[in-house]
């Protein structure tokens, strides 16, 4: 099971660094998007994937699956939900002052302006 | 008082929460930040003296105990940090209260402000990789937005980049954070220390070491990480410029300390060779830049690259004496760097460029700006009574002691390199006929720059007094047991 995620996530950094290649800033900024995915199906699956009841203790199960990785990734969501959000707002500013949302043209120096 | 290491990371994060309260009244907002970092500064000086006497000084939060809960660390090195931080912190916001201007104090500045410096004490105090990543996202976020703030296109171009560098960086954190934790089971960073121990840094290890690296090498601005940095530090106004210089990068560098001292220091011949590689392509890199431009925030920008390195490359020697060498020219480098973005803000604002052929002849309207910068010029390069001085000769005398010469005279060029570099601002900019400006006062704007000038003098000129400290701060270092002892109460 783990090598299947392990595949997959390695599908999600490519794709993730094709697109933060890319000219356009909101091809990058999805580009983002599945970076963070990628990472945070990285921790899931590097803190094991065992058969095992979720960590509920009123579950009475045998065993459980691991609860930290689970917490570090829901800490990790809510940051990279912040850090998207703000970087979605600066996007939209930099289009309507700048007029263009391509990476090539946002070059040069404050003489520029 | 066992919560004393928490009040560095307290009274900014409380000051921040009330300061969104009231944003339009900037008096109120200058009065209780300027309270707040005098309060914080209190603090720090207090915690310095508290692992001075009683030794490394450790919180379970929550009383859990050490592996299981978040355990925060002050040892010495951490608490002079933390020192040193309020200090450059404590000199950027007096500079803010004059140079920032309205339409920025009112969209919550030194709230950011309050926030960024909760990110820097809790980076520095933290004893859990996890939540070193938390208070970096912290400090990073708020940076962001006193990059942006303002809202200038030059600003919105370059925060664009800077922050797609940090988002990739941070997902490259996590992913470290994951791959160590795959391996070893646990986040506490002396327990870390145990396990890799045991393991014995086995091929997966170093190659997480060298993972962490990149990580904290996009931080902190080493070869061939540091792309991204001349751009960004271009853009922001000069107090958030000051901050910045004097601590982002510094976090990047204390993570790698922290690091390949605790956790990484077995396999030293492959891990800490590449780090020394870096930090002299790093040196090179910013010399290159440092001398290139004619452009003063591009020359003390490059400058803090040169300085970058000089550090990381004590850092790979792991003597000693290099430790004590770079913990010396860390703290002055943070103070030195944040004044002379002071400085040459302070240049800009009267002559209204920052191009060096624009203008001269400044010494003859401002001579104590003109001979305070020629002390920082001094003091940059480690002219003996200066404060640069004893950092590097420790540096060098540690690569001679190993046997690198060729290191050791790299370190020695690019400091007569820096020298020139910034004398090329003096001669040029205060020298020469009167041209390219109007003289207006700038009365208030010294205050906080003879301050940091000042104590950045007492450094240099008390050497005796300070090693003590330095010297404990280095020991944490060479012997991790030390740590794991006071964090696991074995």
């Amino acid at each position: 099971m783990e090598l299947v995620m392990i595949i997959v996530i390695g599908f999600l950094f490519a794709a993730a660094t094709y697109l933060m290649l890319s000219k356009s800033l909101l091809r990058i900024i999805i580009g983002t998007g599945l970076l963070s995915h990628g990472a945070h199906l990285l921790l899931l699956t590097m803190g094991g994937l065992k058969e095992g009841a979720p960590p509920l203790l009123g579950e009475h199960a045998e065993r459980y699956v691991d609860p930290l990785p689970q917490a570090l990734i829901l800490t990790a969501i809510v940051i990279s939900f912040g850090v998207t959000a703000f970087f979605l707002v600066l996007a939209y500013r930099s289009y309507q002052e700048l007029g263009t949302d391509n990476m090539e043209q946002m070059r040069g120096k404050e003489e520029d302006d | 008082m066992i919560n004393l290491l928490l009040l560095p990371i307290l009274i900014p994060l409380v000051t921040a929460i009330l300061l969104i309260f009231f944003k339009d009244r900037v008096v109120w907002q200058k009065a209780l930040s300027l309270v707040a970092i005098l309060f914080q500064l209190a603090a720090s000086v207090l915690l310095v003296r508290r692992v001075y006497l009683e030794g490394i000084q450790t919180l379970n939060i929550g009383s859990w105990p050490a592996p299981f809960g978040i355990t925060l660390v002050s040892d010495m090195l951490s608490a002079l940090l933390v020192l040193t931080t309020s200090i450059v912190a404590l000199a950027c916001l007096i500079y803010s209260f004059y140079a920032i201007g309205k339409e920025r104090e009112k969209f919550y500045y030194y709230s950011f402000f309050q926030f960024l410096l909760v990110g820097v004490n809790g980076a520095f105090t933290t004893g859990d990789i996890f939540n070193l990543f938390v208070f970096f996202e912290v400090m990073l976020m708020s940076s962001y937005v006193l990059l942006v703030l303002g809202g200038t296109k030059m600003q919105l171009r370059e925060t664009i980049k800077y922050t797609l560098v940090n988002v990739i960086s941070s997902a490259l954190f996590v992913i470290a954070v994951g791959y160590l934790y795959a391996v070893t089971g646990t986040l506490n960073m002396a327990h870390l220390s145990i396990r890799i121990a045991e393991l014995g840094q086995s091929s997966v290890l170093t190659i997480i070491a060298v993972l962490f690296l990149i990580v904290f090498g996009l931080k902190g601005a080493i070869f061939p990480l540091y792309f991204w940095l001349p751009g960004s530090y271009y853009a922001p106004p000069t107090p958030v410029l000051a901050l910045f210089g004097g601590l982002l990068t510094k976090v990047g560098v204390y993570s790698i300390l922290r690091t390949f001292t605790l956790l990484f220091y077995h396999d030293t011949s492959y891990t800490h060779a590449l780090l020394g590689w870096l930090s002299m392509a790093t040196i090179v890199v910013g010399v290159i830049g440092a001398i290139a431009y004619r452009n003063l925030r591009q020359i003390v920008i490059y400058n803090i690259i040169v300085a970058v390195g000089v550090i990381t490359f004590g850092i790979s020697l792991m003597s000693p004496e290099s430790l004590e060498g770079s913990i010396f020219y860390l703290l002055q480098d943070m103070v030195m760097k944040s004044v002379l973005f002071l400085l040459v803000g302070i240049v800009v604002y009267v002559t209204g460029t920052n191009d060096l052929n624009k203008f001269s002849g400044l010494i003859q309207s401002y001579p104590l700006l003109g001979w305070l910068f020629f002390i920082v010029a001094l003091s940059l390069a480690g002219v003996p009574p200066f404060s640069g001085f004893i950092g590097k000769l420790l540096i060098v005398k540690a690569s001679l002691t190993e046997g690198l010469l060729f290191e050791a005279i790299i370190v020695l060029l690019s400091s007569l390199l820096v020298l020139y570099s910034v004398m090329k601002i003096f001669m040029n900019g205060f020298w020469g006929e009167k041209k390219g400006y109007e003289p207006k006062p700038i009365g208030a704007l010294y205050v906080p720059v003879v301050f940091l000038i000042l104590l950045s003098v007492l450094y240099g000129v008390g050497i005796e007094f300070i090693r003590p400290f330095i010297v404990e701060a280095t020991s944490v270092l060479v012997d991790p047991m030390i740590y794991i002892q006071a964090v696991l109460k074995e």
